[in-house]
């Protein structure tokens, strides 16, 4: 089945790309500015992070095809973002 | 039946993209890594000074852009399994050359980076930043290398043809690891130049 470049990255992996580098650019932004009170700093480095793990599970869900997987892999790959995200947070804050 | 027609009705439980041995590398991977995200955490906060100050010298400009290149890699690779799947594989090959390209520019700005802190007599010894930063990138580094070579591998395949529904799989896995090689990043680039 023959079909154009164009027609092949016209797919949702295009969008979730384009996403991804948006937020890349965002969090870049967002790291640039190292001014701010000690709280401001706090809240924007758990932003950062919460972006990064959200752009993660993207990665994993789209681009690694698990949100076609079967139910094991996808609470596995789940537990892991939600665990290592909340779990670096948490330290983050706490120590 | 392949992965992207499954309903969910239709799944098992254990369904998988790609191959059962790769996701058990991968995961051991990522679970690694989440250990030394949480150990750089836990051991900057007993030392937030030299962190912060260790930390202003890194170049944020190098870890966006080569955040950037694994993405535009990464979907250049998902392009590819697509084409494959879908579309006789067409454009496989030079996805994969791209993808590649973009492999060989993060490693270009990874040693310029390296050779900038280095002459700048910042060195893994240097202080408690500085150590995790050489080590978690430099085995980050590593694993694009071999990330490369498994590309290369695709790229042989995509040139020979992909058959069977095995060789679908292989092609699968070669993929799920580079992805994974991206999201490493994804994590550390923030961790390492943004977090403060």
């Amino acid at each position: 089945m023959s079909t154009s470049f164009i027609g092949l990255a016209r797919n949702r992996v295009s969008v979730v790309w384009a996403m991804l580098v948006a937020a890349t650019c965002l969090s870049w932004w967002m790291g640039n500015d190292a001014s701010g009170s000690a709280r401001e700093i706090r809240i924007i480095s758990t932003a950062l992070l919460v972006i990064a793990f959200v752009k993660v599970r993207f990665v994993i869900s789209f681009f690694m095809e698990v949100r076609e997987a079967g139910f094991f892999l996808r609470a596995i790959v789940d537990a892991w973002v939600f665990l290592v995200c909340a779990g670096l947070i948490g330290l983050y804050w706490f120590t | 039946m392949n992965n992207s027609e499954a309903t969910e009705r239709e799944r098992a439980p254990t369904d998988v993209p790609g191959e059962v041995g790769v996701w058990v590398f991968v995961l051991g991977d990522m679970l690694v890594f989440a250990l030394f995200f949480a150990v750089f955490i836990y051991y900057r906060s007993l030392d937030l000074e030299t962190f912060r100050t260790a930390q202003q010298t890194l170049n944020q400009n190098y870890g966006a852009l080569n955040t950037v290149f694994l993405l535009v890699s990464s979907w250049f690779v998902v392009l590819a399994v697509i084409d494959v799947r879908e579309h006789a594989g067409q454009y496989a090959q030079k996805l994969l050359v791209g993808a590649m390209l973009c492999g060989t520019a993060f490693s270009i700005v990874k040693i310029l980076e390296y050779g900038e802190k280095l002459r700048a007599g910042l060195g893994v010894m240097t202080n408690d930043f500085y150590m995790y930063y050489y080590i978690f990138t430099g085995l980050h580094f590593i694993h694009v290398l071999i990330g490369m070579a498994v590309l290369t591998y695709l790229w042989f395949l995509a040139r020979n043809g992909i058959s069977a529904d095995g060789d679908m799989k292989v092609f699968e896995s070669g993929a799920i690891f580079w992805h994974m090689v991206d999201l490493l990043w994804i994590v550390l680039f923030p961790l390492l130049y943004l977090l403060q």
